[in-house]
C-alpha cells in the first residue's frame, strides 16, 4: 500500500523539477516584455500620452485575452507534440452557435454554454482521433478539421446570426475594479492549465509524450489517449473564447474567428513564449508572457497610429526576431 | 516510382470517374485543359516538396504568389515594352524570398514553421501597404501568353509544366537530391557525413521561392490581378505533397508522387464541381476527403517510426 503510494508521488515530484527546469525559457519572453514595455513608455511619452494609465493596460488585457485563452490551449497540443489548426474556424462556430442558442434571452444563457462547450469537445475528440487513431498528421488533419468546419459555416450562414442577451454581455465589457471580466477568465483558463500541466499525472504525460512518443509508451503512458484529451482541452478554450468573443459582439459572426487570425497567431504566441514547436518543453507562463508581448505590441501600434498593414509587417519581423533570439541562447 | 504508386493508383480513379461522368474530358483538349488548370498547383508542390523533403515547411509561397502578381501588375501597369525586364526581376524576387527564408531559417535556427509564417505576413502586409488595399495596374497580353496562351495545340503552362518537372525530377536524381533527403531524414548524420545541411536546406527554399514566381506568372496570366490570387495555395501545396505520401518532418517521399498529388488535389476540385456540390460545402467535402486519402495513404505505406510505436 505504502510503495503504491510512493509510486503515485513520484510522477508528481518529477513532473514538479521538469517544469521548473522546462519553464526557463519563459524568462526570456519576460524580459523581452519588460524591454517592450519601457520602450512602449517612451514612444507614448514622446507622443504625448501615458502607457501606464489605466485606460491603456485595460485595452491590453482585454485585447489579448481571447487570443490568451487559445493560446493556453494551444499550449497544451503543441506541448503534447501535436498542433491545431482548426481553432480559428471552430471560435467563429462557437460564437454562432451561442448566439443562436440563446437568442436574445437570458434563459438561454446555461443552454448556450452547455452548448458550445460541447460543440468543441467534439471538434477537439475528432481532431484527436484523426491524429492517432487514423495517423494522420496533425498539421493536415486540423487543416481538414477546419476546412470542414468552414464548409458548414460557408453554407448555413451569410452574416451575423443570433444575439446575445445584454446580462451575457457583462462577460466581454464588465469590470471588477481595474480587472475585466474577461481578463479574469484568461487568468482563470491560465491558472488551470498550469495546474493541470504542474501538479497532475496528465500533464505530467503530455510531457512526456510530447517529449518522445515512443520512450512514454515503453513507460506505460497510453499516449493515444494524452494526445486526444489534449486535443479536447485546446477545442475547449476556443469554445470558450468564442463565447468570449460573442459577448462581446452581440452576435454571433462567421469570420471572427479567421479575422483575428487565431489560429496561426496562437501558435504564434506560443512559440515565443518558449514552447518549443516538436513538443515536450515549455509551458503555460511562457505564453501568457508571448500574447502579452503582442498585445503590447498591438497597443503601441494604435498609439502611433500606425498603418494596419505596416502592423502585419513589423509584426512578422518582431515574431522572427524574437524567435532567432531564443534560438541564439538555446544553443549559447 | 515505387513510392509514387498508390497516389497514381488514386489518380487514375479520380480521372476515370470524372471520365464517366463526362465522357469527353480524356480527350486530349479537355486533358490538357485540366493540365494548364492543374500546373501552378502543380509547379508549387514540387517546389513545396524540396522543403518538406528537407524537414521544413514554406508557408510563405500563397503570399509569395500574391505578391509577384501585383508586382508584376503595378510595375507594367499594361504596356508591353518591359515584359522581360519584369519576368526576370520577378523570378530573382522568388529566389531572394527563398534565400531570406533559409538563412533565416537554417543561420538563425528559427523554426520553419515561424520564419515562413514571418515571411507571409511581411509579404501580404507589404502588398497591401504597398497598394493601399486593392492592387492596381494591370498586366499586358504579352505577359498573360505563358497563362493564357498556346504553342499550337499545347497550352505554354503545359511546356513550362514539364520543363520543371523534369527539372524537379533531374535534380532529385543527383547528388543534391540525395544529400536534401540525407538532412531532412537526420540532419546530424548528413552533416558529420559531409552534407552542409545548412547550405541545401536554404537551396530547398530557393527552389520553392522559385517555384512560387513561376506559379505567379501562369497564375496572373491563366486569371489576372487580384489581391486574393495566392490565398490559400500554401495549404494546398502542402495538402497535394502530403497526399502523395511524402512525410511532413522530411527524409521520405518522391517528388513524383507529390506532384501526383497536386494532380490528385485539382481533379478532386474538378470532381466536385461536376458533381455540383454547392460552392459553400465545398470546403468541408475537401476537408473529409484529404483527412481520409492521408489517412489512407499512410495505411498501405511502410510507417517507419509509427509502425514500430503500435
Amino acid at each position: 500500500m505504502t510503495q503504491q503510494l510512493d509510486l503515485r508521488r513520484l510522477p508528481a515530484v518529477g513532473s514538479f523539477l521538469r517544469r521548473l527546469s522546462a519553464d526557463r525559457p519563459a524568462r526570456a519572453v519576460y524580459v523581452a516584455l519588460a524591454l517592450l514595455i519601457v520602450v512602449g513608455w517612451l514612444l507614448f511619452a514622446l507622443d504625448g500620452g501615458r502607457f501606464l494609465s489605466q485606460e491603456n493596460i485595460v485595452g491590453i488585457q482585454q485585447r489579448s485575452a481571447a487570443l490568451g485563452i487559445v493560446a493556453v490551449g494551444q499550449t497544451l497540443v503543441i506541448l503534447a507534440g501535436s498542433l491545431d489548426l482548426s481553432v480559428a474556424y471552430l471560435i467563429s462556430l462557437t460564437t454562432l452557435v451561442a448566439a443562436e442558442t440563446m437568442g436574445g434571452a437570458d434563459a438561454g444563457v446555461p443552454v448556450a454554454v452547455a452548448a458550445v462547450l460541447a460543440v468543441s469537445a467534439t471538434a477537439g475528440l475528432v481532431n484527436g482521433l484523426i491524429v492517432t487513431r487514423l495517423r494522420v498528421h496533425a498539421f493536415i488533419a486540423t487543416l481538414g478539421v477546419a476546412l470542414v468546419i468552414r464548409g458548414v459555416l460557408d453554407d448555413r450562414y451569410d452574416g451575423p446570426a443570433g444575439s446575445v442577451p445584454e446580462s451575457f454581455q457583462h462577460l466581454g465589457y464588465d469590470r471588477v475594479g481595474p480587472l475585466p471580466v474577461s481578463a479574469l477568465l484568461w487568468a482563470a483558463v491560465a491558472a488551470s492549465a498550469w495546474f493541470l500541466l504542474s501538479r497532475t499525472r496528465l500533464g505530467c504525460r503530455i510531457y512526456a509524450v510530447g517529449g518522445d512518443a515512443e520512450v512514454a509508451r515503453l513507460s506505460g503512458v497510453r499516449g493515444e489517449r494524452v494526445v486526444v484529451a489534449a486535443h479536447v482541452l485546446c477545442s475547449l478554450c476556443a469554445g470558450i473564447a468564442g463565447l468570449l468573443l460573442a459577448s462581446r459582439l452581440g452576435a454571433g459572426a462567421p469570420t471572427v474567428g479567421t479575422d483575428g487570425g487565431y489560429d496561426l497567431e496562437s501558435i504564434a504566441a506560443v512559440v515565443i513564449g518558449g514552447t518549443a514547436l516538436a513538443g515536450g518543453r515549455g509551458g503555460v507562463a511562457g505564453t501568457v508572457g508571448g500574447v502579452l508581448l503582442l498585445a503590447v505590441l498591438d497597443s503601441i501600434f494604435n498609439q502611433l497610429e500606425v498603418d494596419s498593414f505596416a502592423k502585419d509587417v513589423v509584426r512578422g519581423v518582431v515574431l522572427v526576431a524574437a524567435l532567432a533570439i531564443h534560438a541564439r541562447r538555446r544553443t549559447a | 516510382m515505387r513510392r509514387a504508386l498508390p497516389i497514381l493508383v488514386v489518380l487514375a480513379g479520380l480521372l476515370a470517374v470524372i471520365a464517366v461522368a463526362q465522357p469527353n474530358f480524356l480527350a486530349p483538349a479537355a486533358l490538357l485543359a485540366f493540365v494548364k488548370r492543374a500546373a501552378p498547383l502543380v509547379i508549387l508542390a514540387a517546389g513545396q516538396y524540396f522543403v518538406i523533403v528537407s524537414g521544413e515547411y514554406d508557408l510563405s509561397v500563397g503570399s509569395l504568389v500574391t505578391a509577384e502578381v501585383v508586382v508584376a501588375a503595378r510595375l507594367l501597369d499594361g504596356s508591353a515594352e518591359a515584359t522581360w525586364p519584369v519576368l526576370a526581376l520577378l523570378v530573382v524576387l522568388g529566389l531572394l524570398v527563398g534565400l531570406v527564408n533559409g538563412v533565416v531559417t537554417t543561420l538563425l535556427r528559427v523554426p520553419s514553421f515561424i520564419s515562413t509564417l514571418g515571411m507571409l505576413l511581411i509579404l501580404s502586409g507589404a502588398i497591401f501597404l504597398w497598394t493601399g488595399g486593392a492592387p492596381r495596374g494591370a498586366l499586358p497580353p504579352q505577359f498573360r501568353e505563358l497563362g493564357r496562351g498556346s504553342l499550337g495545340p499545347v497550352p505554354w503552362s503545359v511546356l513550362v509544366l514539364v520543363a520543371v518537372a523534369a527539372g524537379a525530377i533531374c535534380a532529385m536524381r543527383a547528388g543534391f537530391g540525395h544529400t536534401l533527403i540525407a538532412a531532412g531524414d537526420n540532419d546530424r548524420a548528413a552533416a558529420l557525413s559531409g552534407v552542409h545541411v545548412a547550405r541545401v536546406r536554404t537551396v530547398a527554399f530557393m527552389v520553392s521561392g522559385l517555384s512560387a514566381a513561376v506559379a505567379a506568372i501562369l497564375l496572373g496570366g491563366f486569371a489576372g490581378v487580384s489581391a486574393q490570387v495566392g490565398q490559400g495555395l500554401e495549404f494546398q501545396a502542402i495538402t497535394a505533397v502530403v497526399l502523395g505520401g511524402v512525410a511532413l518532418g522530411g527524409g521520405r517521399g518522391s517528388v513524383v508522387a507529390a506532384m501526383a498529388g497536386a494532380f490528385t488535389l485539382e481533379a478532386l476540385f474538378t470532381l466536385l464541381n461536376l458533381y455540383g456540390v454547392s460552392g459553400a460545402l465545398e470546403p468541408a467535402v475537401q476537408g473529409v476527403i484529404i483527412i481520409a486519402a492521408v489517412a489512407l495513404g499512410g495505411m498501405s505505406l511502410p510507417r517507419g517510426r509509427a509502425a514500430a510505436a503500435s
